[in-house]
């Protein structure tokens, strides 16, 4: 009973048949996603019935589970039998291919054409039923349900969120350097469903997502200065942030938990300072003051606090405050250069950019500035973004003289996987769960 | 009326009145460091039918391309530093006689960096390296008014290479004429 209901596809969660009174509130078996890197789960997922758009659907998801790298799908070639949804699966077929869990699916269209998709999970060793439901939605939609789908299975066996009904804006770079072309570029996480945002005529840099809203937020650079504009994803509707006298660079911005402001990093006389704006009156407020460079404010997900990156101790380094600019201190003393902090969404770990001569690494540290971790490192990393569970984080990563690309790594530095994207893109920005 | 170009910066074609606006500056001394290379990009060649008389083949004084060739558009910066360094003061000190002399011309300092940094952070350390430029050209009786400013972070380089002396160039402040010249 834990699957939330998609409100966008209006769709229809139904309690299938009666063995639902019998689901534990968590499954016998789960995925420990601080360990199931070394050992991912593995999960049969037959292919579902009801044609070619049943198969489609159990590829989406299976993809999903498996590019997770909790969990590890099993071929079909070793499968002997193909279930019915609403039959009781001989659990002693699958223990004997050493499937822990199995997902099983039947897609019908209905007489009004509309797709209802029924699928149960089974824990094939205790025999339960972990869940087991129908979603119903437009057959243009079918991805999506394949993706509730999956973080459907993900969140029963690993009793946190899923992360796959989701979608990723980035800057699509095309061109050769001396004269690339960016462009805002959005697609479902899993690469599928992409198209751009903006047509190449400006420089487009840092989108980042509404935690509530279809918009983003993003800076476009003109050779009369940068600035700050915001997009509605469902109406395409743009508005400039704001006139900000004696500002030639407005950058780095981003929304308040609460989307009721966003916050900026401002240039003026040399210096690089964080801003506020009220987007309901357009009132905005200073934060912080010096000669240093203060910029990528990112705020903690109850909004009372932000954490920055300033060279106000001669290198660039992370600092927190409360959100009213005051309390500022440190959080950063290893080696090396600390930039692009964020805070993540459960608010238990800031990820940064750590840089040590010519090797960048994407980073982890709690809100105190303890336990810090390396996850990943390469001849160039940038602007990690966190998936809306916390537990990964997509960032641009590129190999020496090669193109930029979008890649995901998990919170523990195991899972390490190039994100399918269309083309070469920077600066990814994740969203929040869709459904 | 004697004022000798220096060794690197090839000044040609100096009119008259331009050279009394220079006598009340000393001549930059000179440059501890020679200058990285120039960039690639050429000035286009000088018209044709050149009306105003020269000493010898060359931009027309006061144009972007005299600016370019005969000033110097561009200075370097060390590795996250926006300090002026000694071989750049001089180029900015004829930068700042220049404008003097052509009270009409307009800039825009653009500030960039190297590939080897995170992208925000670059951006503000672009802005802080134009701002320097900014500063000294205004500390040299250049009217802040005709001074624009405006960062391109690591976003446009000049060389797009991937080595020391690629990086080396890729942190530069420019000069850009945006009006006024002839």
């Amino acid at each position: 009973m834990s699957i939330p209901l998609p409100s966008r596809l209006a769709a229809v969660a139904l309690i299938l048949a009666a063995a639902f009174a019998a689901t534990p509130a968590l499954a016998d078996i789960t995925v420990d996603v601080n360990q199931a890197a070394l050992q991912p789960l593995p999960i049969a997922i037959p292919t579902f019935s009801g044609g070619s758009v049943g198969a489609q659907i159990s590829d989406v998801v299976s993809a999903d589970l498996d590019r997770s790298g909790l969990f590890r799908p099993l071929d079909p070639a070793s499968f002997h039998q193909t279930p019915d949804v609403n039959v009781t699966p001989d659990f002693n077929a699958w223990k004997a291919i050493a499937a822990q869990a199995l997902l099983v699916g039947n897609a019908v269209t209905d007489a009004d054409g509309r797709l209802s998709v029924d699928f149960r999970l089974w824990d094939v060793y205790a025999g339960d039923q972990l869940v087991g439901t129908r979603l119903t939605a437009t057959p243009d939609s079918w991805r999506t349900i394949a993706h509730e789908i999956a973080d459907a299975v993900y969140e029963k066996l690993t009793g946190e969120p899923g992360y796959f009904d989701t979608r990723v804006v980035f800057v699509a770079e095309t061109g050769p350097r001396s004269h690339r072309v960016t462009r805002l570029e959005i697609m479902d996480q899993d690469g599928a469903n992409p198209s751009y945002l903006t047509d190449g005529s400006t420089e487009v840099f840092g989108p980042r997502f509404s935690m509530r809203r279809q918009e983003i937020t993003y800076m476009v650079l003109r050779p009369t200065g940068a600035s700050i504009y915001l997009k509605n994803l469902d109406t395409g509707r743009e508005e400039v942030l704001g006139r900000f006298p004696n500002m030639t660079m407005t950058m780095a911005p981003r929304f308040s938990p609460d989307d009721s402001k966003v916050i900026f990093a401002a240039d003026r006389n040399g210096a690089t300072n964080i801003y506020v704006m009220d987007l309901a009156s357009h009132q905005y407020r200073r934060l912080t003051y010096g000669l240093s460079i203060d910029t990528s404010p990112s705020y903690s997900p109850d909004g009372s606090r932000i954490v920055f990156n300033s060279d106000r101790d001669g290198t660039p380094e992370l600092y927190v405050m409360n959100a009213d600019g005051s309390n500022v201190h440190r959080l950063s003393f290893g080696p090396g250069r600390y930039t692009a902090p964020v805070w993540s969404p459960d608010g238990k770990l800031i990820a940064f950019v750590n840089q040590q001569g010519q090797v960048f690494s994407i980073g982890v540290m709690d809100p105190s500035g303890g336990n810090e971790r390396t996850l990943v490192s390469s001849y160039f990393a940038d602007d990690p973004t966190w998936a809306p569970n916390g537990r990964v984080l997509m960032f641009e990563r590129k190999l020496a003289d090669g193109a930029s690309r979008l890649w995901t790594v998990d919170v523990t530095g195991h899972i390490l996987k190039e994100a399918p994207s269309p083309v070469a893109g920077s600066d990814p920005a994740w969203s929040p769960l869709l459904h | 009326m004697n004022l000798r170009p220096t060794a690197r910066l090839t000044l040609a074609a100096l009119a008259s009145a331009a050279l009394a606006a220079c006598a009340s500056h000393p001549p930059p001394p000179p440059a501890a460091v020679s200058p990285p290379p120039q960039a690639s990009e050429a000035p286009p060649p000088p018209p044709s039918a050149a009306p105003t008389p020269q000493t010898q083949s060359g931009p027309l004084p006061g144009t972007v391309q005299d600016f370019v060739i005969n000033v110097g558009d561009r200075i370097y910066f060390d590795f996250d530093r926006a300090s002026i360094r000694a071989d750049a003061a001089p180029i900015l000190a004829n930068q700042a006689q220049w404008l003097l002399r052509y009270p009409n011309v307009r800039v825009r300092i653009e500030g960039n960096c190297d590939e080897r940094g995170t992208r925000e952070y670059n951006f503000a350390l672009g802005a802080r390296r134009a701002d320097a430029v900014r500063s000294f050209l205004v500390l040299h009786g250049v009217p802040a008014g005709r001074i624009t400013t405006i960062s391109y972070g690591k976003e446009q380089p000049i060389d797009p290479g991937h080595d020391e002396q690629a990086w080396a160039r890729d942190r530069n402040a420019r000069t850009a004429i945006v009006e006024g010249a002839r």
